[in-house]
């Protein structure tokens, strides 16, 4: 479905998603944005600037603090047709309303025997590094992926951003998608037509031939440096994102690693419990004969984000942790 | 609005508190804000200038043994609450010499010593947490209340309603301070509000409850010592309505294209220090002399606390791992 548009030009991630966001608007009556302050504010991340203006504040929507609300609100809205997009402009704030999308959103279609179709974005924004201290940093990907009729979405960079958000949007199912407060000013090459990049499907940012760095989110852009620095250990590291959690492309990650012979997966989360167990499972399990060494893992220590800059520079992984990760596998080698 | 015949005067011993109190929140924030722009402090910094009156006058009603728990804007109350401004600063610094060993920051001040029991980033979070604290105090045979502050924001999340209906029907010592700012980051109350008399909120949980100009501190005293005196004997909680005003951005810095400059300048001629200043000079209670030398020594205690902050050390390594559990670190499981 990836349609190869003509013009590109270079621009931010922020915009990639406000773009997103305005042309959606334009091309479907039955799509409308929701969310604190997204409408006359504009967004607290700039992502729905001027929308309000564009399309009357029936379509870009000002709520109340209220997020259980307008969940709830835009599940009974896309149940009779509407594709709301709601942002939850904090990752934290999720546990405010995890009834309505764990409990209702992610359940109705099944429960009620495939008879509800329920087409409902929520975007949200996470990640530490900008010493906003444990309620406002959290990655929390993991508990999404966890739960049946969720889908799960993380994209690195301004194309993607864009591409992923509309393929959400337009997907009959829940989608979360999920975008990293460090990425919001990184520039990238975005074609101005609206296109999509497919849920479900990883993408090989760097190609490599004796180790895979399966990396999310704003993990990707460490491993790339991380590879550039493992060059000079004599490897040729490729790097996969996934883009997509849920439903996940083990098959690229598989084909990957049964080429290199070793792997390691890398994000911003919490490691215990973090979505990189279950890759690394699935590698065991899709390609253990092919493995020289045990598939590492690279994420957050076992705590909530601290404030203290200081110790926050230590918590959030970065190149270093990753180089150090990689070598430590090495050294392990069989 | 209190009545003026439960209205005593205060004296003069009171009035300079009241007048040291706010002057030393306004002055710490102004402090806070420039190490700010400095770059001393990261993450968010929501200045609660304007707004000291509220719990100034309203903390005055309290003894030690009393709590207090507020949002991410509470600098201010936990200094009224008898908070060190060395321990306060440190922590917006990020030392580990602050009130939360620099892993809080300027929305997670907390010291048990003072009754100071919190300040939370999640709106609403703190509100059930208080009716907890009013709860505990009974059970354990103490008369000891609790006070809660909240944005106007904060009432239209289902935590409210949830804390409001608790403490009524376990008749808990809680007084809900409702700071109705007139906003809620960027969304003006009437954008969100089905009934913008916040206090009537109060009225179908049976709760008694009233208005209260936030901008004057004698107003704001009134009404606690009365509300106090309710709750404390057994009556049940009690909620006021706070009139007043955010002078400042909703954190350091925002475009404020949400209201106008008049109605910013409006609202600054109502400051309560200059308003409580003029009211001594009249009553005679103090002179401009005794006044600025009032100022003086609260720059002291200001500048002491900046140097004591900037001095103090960052956090340990090992604080990374700390404080998840009691009795062990988290660090081996990473
Ligand atoms: C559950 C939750 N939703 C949204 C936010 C983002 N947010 C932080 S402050 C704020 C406005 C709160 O307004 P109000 O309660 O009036 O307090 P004020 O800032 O005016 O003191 C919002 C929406 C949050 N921190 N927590
Ligand atoms: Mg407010």
């Amino acid at each position: 479905m990836t349609t190869t548009a003509q013009r590109t030009r270079t621009t931010s991630y922020v915009n990639a998603i406000l773009e997103a966001q305005r042309q959606l608007l334009t091309a479907d009556p039955n799509v409308f944005l929701c969310g604190e302050d997204v409408a006359l504010y504009g967004g607290v991340f700039g992502t729905s600037r001027g929308l309000m203006a564009e399309f009357g504040p029936q379509r870009v929507v000002d709520t109340p603090i209220s997020e259980s609300g307008i969940v709830g609100m835009a599940i009974g809205a896309a149940a009779t047709g509407l594709r709301p997009v709601v942002e939850i402009m904090f990752m934290d704030f999720v546990g405010v309303c995890m009834d309505q999308i764990v409990n209702q959103l992610a359940k109705m279609r099944y429960m009620f025997g495939g008879k509800a179709t329920l087409p409902v974005t929520i975007r949200t924004m996470a990640g530490g590094g900008r010493n906003m201290a444990a309620q406002h940093s959290q990655s929390l990907e993991a508990w999404f992926c966890h739960v049946p009729g969720l889908k799960v979405v993380m994209p690195s960079n301004p194309y993607d951003a864009k591409g992923l958000l509309v393929a959400a949007v337009r997907d009959d199912d829940p989608v979360l998608v999920i975008d990293n407060k460090m990425q919001l000013g990184m520039q990238g090459e975005v074609p101005e037509d609206l296109y999509e990049v497919p849920l479900g499907k990883a993408r090989v940012v760097r190609e490599g031939t004796n180790f895979t760095i399966v990396a999310t989110s704003r993990m990707v852009q460490e491993a790339l440096a991380a590879a550039e620095q493992l060059g000079a250990d004599g490897l040729n590291v490729e790097v996969v994102d996934p883009r997509t959690l849920q439903p996940l492309d083990i098959e690229t990650i598989a084909t990957s690693v049964r080429k290199t012979h070793r792997a390691l997966v890398a994000h911003e989360a919490v490691r215990f419990g973090g979505i990189g167990g279950e890759i690394v499972a699935q590698i065991q399990e899709e390609a253990f004969d092919y493995l020289d060494a045990p598939v590492g893992r690279v994420g957050a220590p076992f705590s909530p984000v601290p404030f203290s800059p200081a110790l926050e520079a230590l918590y959030v992984p970065n190149r270093d942790t990753i180089v150090t990760e990689v070598r430590r596998i090495l050294g392990k080698q069989v | 609005m209190v009545d003026s015949i439960t209205r005593q005067s205060p004296s003069r011993e009171q009035f300079v508190t009241f007048y040291r109190q706010m002057q030393l929140i306004r002055r710490f924030e102004e402090a806070a804000a420039l190490s700010y722009q400095r770059r001393k402090i990261g993450g968010f910094l929501h200045l609660y200038i304007g707004e000291e009156a509220v719990a100034t006058g309203m903390i005055a009603a309290l003894r030690p043994s009393d709590t207090v728990v507020a949002s991410y804007r509470e600098h201010g109350h936990a200094l009224a609450k008898g908070m060190d401004p060395k321990a306060a600063m440190a922590e917006l610094y990020g030392k580990v010499t602050g009130c939360s060993r620099g892993k809080g920051g300027s929305m997670h001040l907390f010291d048990t010593s003072i009754g100071f029991l919190g300040g939370y980033a999640i709106v609403a979070g703190q509100m059930p947490i208080a009716v907890g604290l009013g709860l505990a105090a009974v059970q354990a045979g103490r008369d000891d209340v609790t006070m809660c502050f909240f944005g106007d924001g904060a009432v239209n999340e289902g935590e409210f309603h949830e804390a409001l209906n608790l403490a009524k029907i376990w008749n808990t010592p809680v007084i809900f301070v409702c700071e109705n700012n007139l906003y809620g980051m960027g969304t003006a109350l009437a954008r969100a509000h089905a009934v913008q008399e916040i206090y009537r909120r109060a009225e179908v949980f049976n709760i008694p409850s009233e208005r209260a100009d936030g901008m004057d501190v004698l107003a704001m005293y009134d009404v606690a010592r009365k509300a106090v005196e309710h709750a404390r004997s057994g009556n049940g909680p009690y909620f006021i309505e706070a009139m007043t005003y955010r002078f400042r951005a909703h954190s350091m810095a925002d475009p404020e294209l949400y209201r106008t400059k008049e109605e910013v300048a409006r609202w600054r001629q109502r400051d309560p220090i200059p308003r409580l200043r003029a009211q001594m000079i009249e009553q005679g209670l103090a002179t401009e002399a005794d006044l600025n030398a009032m100022d003086a020594v609260v720059d002291r205690q200001v500048e002491e606390a900046v140097r004591f902050a900037e001095e103090s050390p960052e956090p340990p390594v090992e604080d990374l791992w700390r404080h998840v559990y009691v009795g062990y670190d988290s660090k081996d499981m990473t």
